[in-house]
This record gives structure tokens, sequence and C-alpha cells, in this order.
């Protein structure tokens, strides 16, 4: 890889890199701000009471829905309130045959009622074994009866039975919820409910789904439509209907239509379909071995991002100083503990909390840089060894102080909600938006490194120490002050990693020490005092171990890693992109 | 010259020996030593200070009651700081140098072999209060923890017989206790007829974090069209990043369920439960329980570690129950002596806190309900499923090729915790 050893094109080349992750960062940003909440999450109608019953009341008028609710409902409605105190019955079976018969019930309030059963706002009151609908209120409950709205004041959690649901119960209920929102005026809702009916075959369910297709206006629930009904028509009788269904579905990612496609290939009646079913399938793979080459590649790079944070201070502190600090792990502790702290003093903003927590980060790891710099290791430079030893005790010293301030056990940070769930490309590529955002945000601060380095002032006078302190000295550079800051600012990164480490993994005293092996591993690879081989082997060394890891397996593909790199150093002991001239020998 | 050294050295000896003898009986004299020997630093500190806590607390009570044989109880507390080599170190202090009369400890199962021939050697008394891999029935331990076949096999047939599973993964971190859990699974899955198509295994490291590809192959593997589970032996904080890796991927608790052997309530409340709720965990012991027994346990904990918001859960049973028969088996036998009380422990019976009883059986392990608990939002199990009745504990497999024809029992005629029932021999192997 050429690179230009003119300062000044570094610095722009840093700039423009800044400039197009600024770009990236906002546009997913803006996306994600938009539907925050992960499509599938019951916890948005929970939130949100009045928004379920006003569209429940608009749909009772429309022909539609009764026409749906009489082909699933033949049987005549039953009193919803003697069937609803059944749903907080202690048996599960007895729980699943009030789910079903309130879904039959035709009542306009079953799906609201189903939906506040799904999120656990549907609850029982101790005194009178009232269903009650609970919104959080402070610490307490307010309650409003289940079937007729009343408002019934407020309540404690231990006045309140929860009613219980297992895995079969909440399937249940998504298909019951699915069958009565399928006519909702809401397209987002009607997508959401034919995908759930996706793979169902029972003739209710189709017939329901026919009628839905015949006046759908909206393109994507339409398409939604056809591919379940396309399902259906592949156990058609007709060959023909087959063949236009396996037509219809020839190219569709969907696990669903592969199951479905794969019997039709290897024994369908007619040779037309069966040949057509198995070259859709070919296609079908062909595009899946894309997509997971793509999977792959993601996975890799979101690793190597990891690396690259982690190892991106030590490059600092390690590549520049020479410092080799055994203490780099537990300042990336020290950064996502601030992100703990800062949760906990702002419970009501976890979403802006990471953006807080990041400047706060730096500058706690960064001044405990600073101190350790000035109480120890400037009287420890040019001994490699002691330096070693005593940065391993400050370490110790890191890990054991937060054991017994804060706690000995993991502690939760948590996700905001725009840090959950994936972008889904289609089907077989889905990108979870924790790795997709780390993976920007080490790149970002990679650039900004870079642009500090290349183009302010402390950047100049780091680089004119490192190369030479005697000759920077006799120009005027404050030596001391300069190791500090730049200590400082190794240490700094290192916290700003572990704010971006803390919502990918645990928090705890011991995090430090699962990072600075790797640490060492990609500065050592990518060549000492050079960033850029930081980023090409933290994302080299990423990709490299996720190429392996389906083969080898996570265990083994780890240990070739580091055989290849002890054979690589054996060759190329200055890494990936040695320094050159005279300041790499003195 | 060497006799004189010797001389020396064996007078010093002596001395030694004298003067440790002499404050041995000085002490015991007062009180019942306890020796509890968990980790209180290091990786496992996270799960093993709730349990030097629990037999604090236990002793505490027992104390209240006018402790034992008239004498007060002595906790001594070590730090074996989750180093294997150190647990074997720290076992001969408290049995050599303290004179405990029993030892309760060790959670994972290598710091149990790093003990094993300290207690055999000085004949102390351990009771070890995790959920193992079994294959093993030592003289001089109580294995008041699961075997396999009172969680990982009725789990198991849980996921087969109730949810309709017939595509597996068996994923587990890699060391001792979920590869053989994993090894008997995979018989026992075998013999069930389920084809090798359709079992996949994985092993991760210690602490592994980065779960991208292995969820996704869990998610392709559970995508052809046969309902899928996956029974995760994972252990430790690695668990929390697999969680949240599902959840993130989309892959919910209907669609592939994940049953786990090491998520207690402990381990969940360091996570948040949102996107877990539905997964599985199987013990043998629940705090959502709805027992008298297990509501005083809880009750009495909270007002001992002086925080409502801590949780209880299986191990820290097992120890209840452990340091129960202890104290039932030290009355019985009217001493503390190791051979007698190990002798009078086996029988005895004490009320768990799911509103059973636990039996302590010839072979060292005890009898246990099966209980197979969901995920809910608030951190805690609701019980899904339950066998009907305690389930004995089985030291060595019925399922591994090896381990079939063997048992264990301490009670003569037998007297082995290897005896090959065809061979009709011990195998002369202590354990």
């Amino acid at each position: 890889m050429p690179v230009s050893t003119d300062p000044r094109d570094w610095g722009r080349r840093g700039f423009a890199a800044l400039l197009l992750i600024g770009g990236l960062c906002s546009a997913p940003m803006l996306a994600v701000a938009e539907e925050a909440i992960p499509p599938g999450e019951p916890v948005v109608e929970a939130t949100l009471p009045d928004p379920i019953e006003a569209p429940i009341s608009e749909m009772e008028g429309t022909p539609s829905e009764s026409d749906t609710l009489e082909a699933v409902a033949p049987a005549p409605a039953k009193d919803l309130a003697s069937i609803a105190a059944r749903l907080a019955d202690r048996s599960f079976s007895v729980k699943e045959a009030a789910v079903a018969e309130v879904a039959r019930s035709g009542d306009p309030r079953a799906a609201a009622l189903l939906k506040a059963l799904l999120a656990g706002d549907l609850q029982q009151r101790r005194e009178d074994e009232r269903l009650v609908l609970v919104t959080p209120a402070g610490p307490d409950w307010r309650l409003t009866d289940a079937l007729t709205d009343e408002p019934l004041g407020e309540a404690a959690a231990r006045d309140l039975k929860k009613i219980t649901l297992n895995n079969r119960m909440r399937s249940a209920l998504r298909s019951a919820i699915a069958g009565l929102t399928l006519n909702h005026p809401d397209a987002e809702v009607r997508l959401r409910a034919v995908q759930e009916m996706t793979g169902v075959s029972d003739d209710d369910v189709v017939a329901g789904l026919r009628a839905r297709l015949a006046e759908e206006g909206d393109g994507g629930v339409r398409a939604a439509l056809e591919l379940a009904l396309a399902i259906v028509d592949l156990a058609d009788a007709d060959a023909t209907v087959r063949a236009t269904a396996v037509d219809a579905l020839a190219g569709r990612l969907e696990p669903e239509v592969r199951n479905r496609l794969a019997p039709l290939a290897a024994g369908d009646s007619d040779p037309e379909v069966r040949a057509a079913a198995a070259d859709a399938l070919q296609g079908i793979a062909t595009r899946l071995k894309t997509y997971a080459a793509m999977e792959t590649l993601f996975f890799g790079l979101s690793l190597g991002s990891v690396l690259v944070l982690a190892a991106i201070g030590l490059a600092i502190t390690f590549g520049v100083m020479g410092v080799i600090n055994m203490a780099h792990g537990e300042l990336i502790m020290l950064g996502a503990y601030t992100t703990y702290l800062v949760q906990l003093a702002m419970p009501n903003a976890i979403e802006f909390s990471l953006l807080v927590a990041i400047p706060a980060a730096f500058l706690v790891s960064g001044s405990v840089g600073v101190l350790i710099e000035r109480s120890v290791i400037r009287y420890l430079y040019g001994r490699p060894l002691e330096t070693l030893l005593a940065t391993f005790g400050i370490s110790l010293i890191l890990q054991q102080l937060v054991r017994t301030t804060i706690s000995a056990q993991n502690v939760v940070v948590e996700n905001p909600s725009w840090m959950s769930g994936s972008l889904v490309i289609n089907p077989a590529l889905s990108l979870t938006y924790n790795r997709l955002y780390v993976l920007i945000f080490a790149l970002a601060v990679f650039a900004a490194l870079l642009l500090i380095l290349k183009r302010t002032a402390l950047g100049l006078q780091v680089r004119a120490v490192s190369q030479n302190r005697a000759m920077a000295r006799a120009m005027g550079v404050r030596s001391a002050r300069v190791d500090a800051l730049t200590f400082g600012l190794g240490s700094g990164i290192a916290g700003v990693a572990g704010v971006a480490l803390s919502q990918l993994t645990n928090v705890g005293p011991n995090m430090g020490q699962a990072y600075i092996i790797d640490s060492f591993m990609v500065v050592v690879f990518g060549g000492v005092g050079n960033l850029w081989g930081t980023l090409v082997a933290g994302l080299t060394l990423g990709v490299a171990n996720k190429l392996m890891e389906p083969w080898a397996g996570a265990v083994l593909a780890k240990i070739l890693v580091l055989v290849f790199i002890i054979m690589f150093i054996q060759k190329r002991p200055r890494g990936l992109f040695p320094q050159r001239g005279r300041a790499a020998d003195a | 010259m060497r006799r004189r050294t010797f001389l020396k050295t064996s007078l010093v000896g002596l001395g030694a020996a004298v003067a440790l003898a002499l404050s041995g009986t000085l002490t015991a004299a007062e009180t019942i030593k306890v020796g509890i020997l968990h980790s209180l630093s290091g990786t496992m500190a996270i799960s093993e200070t709730t349990l030097k806590d629990t037999m604090l607390m236990l002793i505490d009570e027992q104390n209240k009651k006018g402790g034992l044989l008239g004498k007060k109880l002595e906790p001594v507390v070590v730090d074996p700081a989750s180093n294997w080599p150190l647990f074997a170190e720290k076992a001969r202090e408290l049995l050599e140098k303290e004179k405990v009369a029993a030892v309760f400890g060790c959670w994972t199962s290598v710091s149990r072999k790093s003990v094993l021939p300290v207690f055999e050697e000085l004949n102390g008394l351990l009771f070890y209060p995790v959920q193992y891999e079994g294959e093993e029935s030592s003289k001089n331990v109580f294995y008041t923890g699961a075997a396999p076949n009172q969680q990982a096999i009725p789990a198991v047939d849980y996921l087969m017989n109730d949810l309709g599973v017939e595509r597996w993964v068996l994923a587990g971190t890699d060391y001792v206790y979920p590869r053989t859990t994993n090894k008997i699974l995979e018989a026992y899955l075998k013999a069930k007829g389920v084809a090798d198509a359709d079992i996949l295994i994985n092993y991760t490291p210690f602490g592994h974090s980065d779960w991208q590809s292995i969820v996704a192959e869990i998610k392709k593997f559970g995508s052809a069209g046969k309902k899928t589970a996956v029974v995760s032996t994972i252990n430790g904080d690695a668990n929390v990043p697999f969680y949240k890796e599902l959840g993130n991927q989309g892959i919910s608790a209907e669609a592939i369920p994940v049953v786990a052997f090491s998520v207690g309530e402990e381990e969940l409340s360091g996570i948040d439960t949102k996107p877990l709720v539905g997964h599985l965990a199987a013990w043998n012991y629940f705090m959502s329980v709805d027992d008298p027994a297990n509501d005083a346990f809880i009750k009495t904990w909270h007002e001992f570690i002086k925080n409502p918001k801590r949780v209880t859960n299986d191990p820290m049973e097992a120890h209840y129950i452990g340091f129960n028969l202890w104290v039932k088996a030290v009355e019985k036998a009217g001493t503390t002596d190791p051979d007698k009380v190990g002798a009078a422990i086996i029988g005895l019976e004490v009320p768990n806190l799911t509103g059973g009883k636990a039996v302590m059986l010839p072979n060292h392990h005890i009898t246990k309900p099966v209980l197979i608990g969901e995920i809910q939002g608030d951190g805690q199990f609701t019980v899904v499923w339950q066998t009907e009745a305690e389930v004995e504990g089985d030291a060595w497999s019925d399922f591994l090729e090896g381990s079939k024809d063997i048992t264990a029992d301490w009670t003569p005629p037998i007297s082995c915790g290897n005896f090959n029932t065809v061979t009709k021999t011990c195998s002369g192997q202590n354990y």
C-alpha cells in the first residue's frame, strides 16, 4: 500500500475520511430515528395505548373486517368479559384456549386486549381479581380497567399479579393478533400481520389473505401477500398453479421459500414443476452464497474495528512513545465504567448517554493516563522491563480499585434502542446496528487521531519528541509536558474505546485483560509507530479470523491467527509498515 | 552431619506439630470450624462471592439456633482467587492449619478436580454445590448440585416431547463440563434417533464476546424447516453478548429457543432481559417458586445481605441443602469426625426449597426435582415444566460407553465410587 510521506497529504486524507464518515454517520442515524424500535417489538404498542384503541374502533364498520371475522369465527360471539377472566388462569392450557376464544369473539376490544397481554401490560389486581391495563407512573402503576377503560387509580407492583406467558402462548398470541389486524388501516401493521401469517397453510388464514389481496392498495403489503399466497400455492393440486408459484418465488431469499421448494425439486409429480423448482433453488443458492460472503466480510470488519479501537490508544503509547503499557486494558475498562456511571446519572436519557459518555470517558481515562505517566512512567523511560512490571502492577491496582469501589460483579450498561436490532438488507443479509456503529466509530476515532497527530501543534511536538528527543528539546519543545500529554491522549483514546466496547461485551473489572494481548498483537503486526499499520493490521486480523472461524471453530481460529503473526514477525520483525529512516534506528 | 540435620529438622517438626495440635485442640474446644472455599477475586468472583455470603448466612442462622453439639460454628473464609492450583493450597490450609470440620466450596469442575487429592489425602469433607458433568464420586465429596441426569437429560426430553424439537445445536464453553455434558447429550440424542446432520456442536473460549458468526450459523442451521433449539452450556459472562447477539440478529425464543444450564437469576441480574424473554433454563430451583420455605429463605437472605434486590439461585439452594444435611449428620453421629459424619449422612433427608425432599444417596449425590423455566422481563423465571417427583442423581452416566456399567456406592459391602457392575470389581481409583 503506497503511503504518502508528505504530512500535509496525510492530513488532507484524514480530513476527507472524516467528512466521509460524517456523511455516513448522519445518514443511517436519521434512518434509525424514524424507526427507533425494531419491528415486531411489542413494547411500541404498550407505551402508546391510544393509537391501538382508535384504529380498532375505526375498523369496526368496514365491510372487509366483518367478512374475515366471519371466516375465522363462525361461532357466535360470547361475552368478552367472561372469556377474558380465564386469561388470568394459572394453567397455560386454559390461558391458551382463552386467547383463541378472545380472538374468535369478534369483539372490537379483542386485539387491544391480546396486544396488552403480549406486552405484559395486562395484569390482575390482587384484591378483586379484576383485569387491568397498567402504565408506569413513577414507581407505581396507573391502572385502567381492561374492558371498560374505567380509570382505577394507581397501585404498587405488589398489589398486582402478572399474567405469565410461555413460548407457545406468545406465538399463539402473535398469530391471533395477526389475524385480527390483517385489515388494520395502518399499512405497517398489516405488513407485520401478513409476515406473521406467511408459511401458515390453514384454510381460514389463506381465505383471509386472498380477501385482503383483492383490496390491498399498499405495494409493500401486496408483495408480502403475494409471497405468502405463492408459498401456499406450492402445495396446490393443480400443476399449473404450482408452476406459476415456483416462477413467482424464484430468487426469493426467505428460508421458508427454500424449505418449500426443496421437496418439489426432489419429487414433484409434474416433471416441469420439478425442473423449475430445481432451477429456482439453484438460483437462490448462488445468491445466498454471495450474501454469505458479504456477511462474513462484515463480521470480519466488525471484529477488526474492535481490535483497531482497542489497539489504537496503544499505538500512541507503545507505538509512538515506546512505553510498554500493561495497564492499557484497564484504561479501556475505566472508559466502560464511565459509560456505566453516566447512565446511572442520567437514567431517563439512555438514548443520549453515549454521546455524553464519549467525552467523559476520554477525560477520565486521559487524566488517569497523565497521572500514571507523571507519577510512575516518567522515572522509567528507557527501561522497558521495569516499565512493563510497573504498569502491570498499576493494572492490578486499577482492577482492584473498581472491584472494591463499584462491585466485583459485572455491571449493566444498557444499549440505547438505536444500537439494538439490525439493518435488514434482505432476508439473507442483515447488519446488526451495534456492530455497524462501532465500525463507523472506530474509523472516526482513527481519522480524528490522525488529524491530531498531523495537523495540530501537539501532534507536531509529539512526532518531534518521538523522533529525536534531544533535538526537539533543543528546539524549545517541553518534552516532559509533551510526554504527559501524549500518554494522556493514548489513554483517553483507550477510554473512548471502552465506551464502544461497553455496547458489545461485558463490563467488569477483568474486561481489560481480554484486550491487552490483542492490542499488542495488532500494534506489533501493523508496525510499531505507524497508525495506518494499526488500522490495516486490525481489520486484516479481524477478517482473517472470521474467514477461518466457520471451518476451524472459534478457538482454533484464534490460535491460527496467533501462529500466523509469530511467523510473520519472524520474517518481517518490524511489522507490516515499518518505520524507516534515522528515527527508526534511534 | 547428615544425622544432625535430620535430628534438628525432626525436632523442629515435632515442635511445630505439637504447637499445631495444641492450638487445634484449644479452638476446637470452643467452636466447630467450617471452611468456605470460594473465589472472592478473579473471573469466578462474580458467581462465587454470593455463595460465600450464603454460607455465612447459614452459619449465622445455625448459631442463632444454638450452634451444633452445644458449640458455636465458626466460619473460616479463604480466597483461592479463581486460581486452580491455589484452590488446592487453600484447601490444604483449611484442613491442616485450620482443622475445619467440613468445607463448602468450589464452582468450576477444574477447581474441584484440583482440591480432590487434598481432601482424599487429609480425609476432609467437601460439599460441592454446582451442577457438573458427573463421572466422579469421591468418598470425601458430597455433590449437592445436579448431575447430568438431573438437568441436561430432562431438559432435552422437554424440548423433544413438548416443543417438538428435531434439530439441535449444542453450544458450550471449551472446558471439561460442557464437553462431557455434550458428549452425553450427543449419545442420548443419537439413541433417540436424531441424525448426525441434525446436530451441530460448537465450542468457544471462556469470555468469548464476538458471537456474530456463530449466531449467524445457528440462524442458518435453524432455517431448514425443522424446529431447532440450542442447548447451551456456555458458562459465565460470555452469555451476555451471546444473548445480545441473538436479540440483535432477530432470533426470538419462539423461533429458536435456547435452553441454558449455566444461566440463573444471578447471571440475569447483570443483563437487560427484554431480548431474552422466553428463552429457557433448566435448574433444580428457581427464586420464583411459590413455596413457604423458599419465601422464608429469600426473606432471611435479604435481611442478611441488607439489599432487597439481591436474587437467590440454584447453587445457593444446593448449599442450603448441603449445610442442613451436614448439620443433621453431625447431630446424628454426635461428632464432626469425617468418617463418622460420612457414614451418618447417607440416607438422611432434609426439605429443599421447592416443597420437596433432598435425600443423600449412597453415591454421594442427592435427589432433586428438575424444573424448566422461561426467562421473564424482570429477570426471573416462570416454571413451565417440572418432573413429577425428585430425580436421583446418577454419578456415572448411563449413556456413555465407558461409564454405563459403573456405579458408585459408599455403603458396605461395595464402599466404592467406581464399581464395575459387570466385573464386580472396584477400579481401585478413589474417585
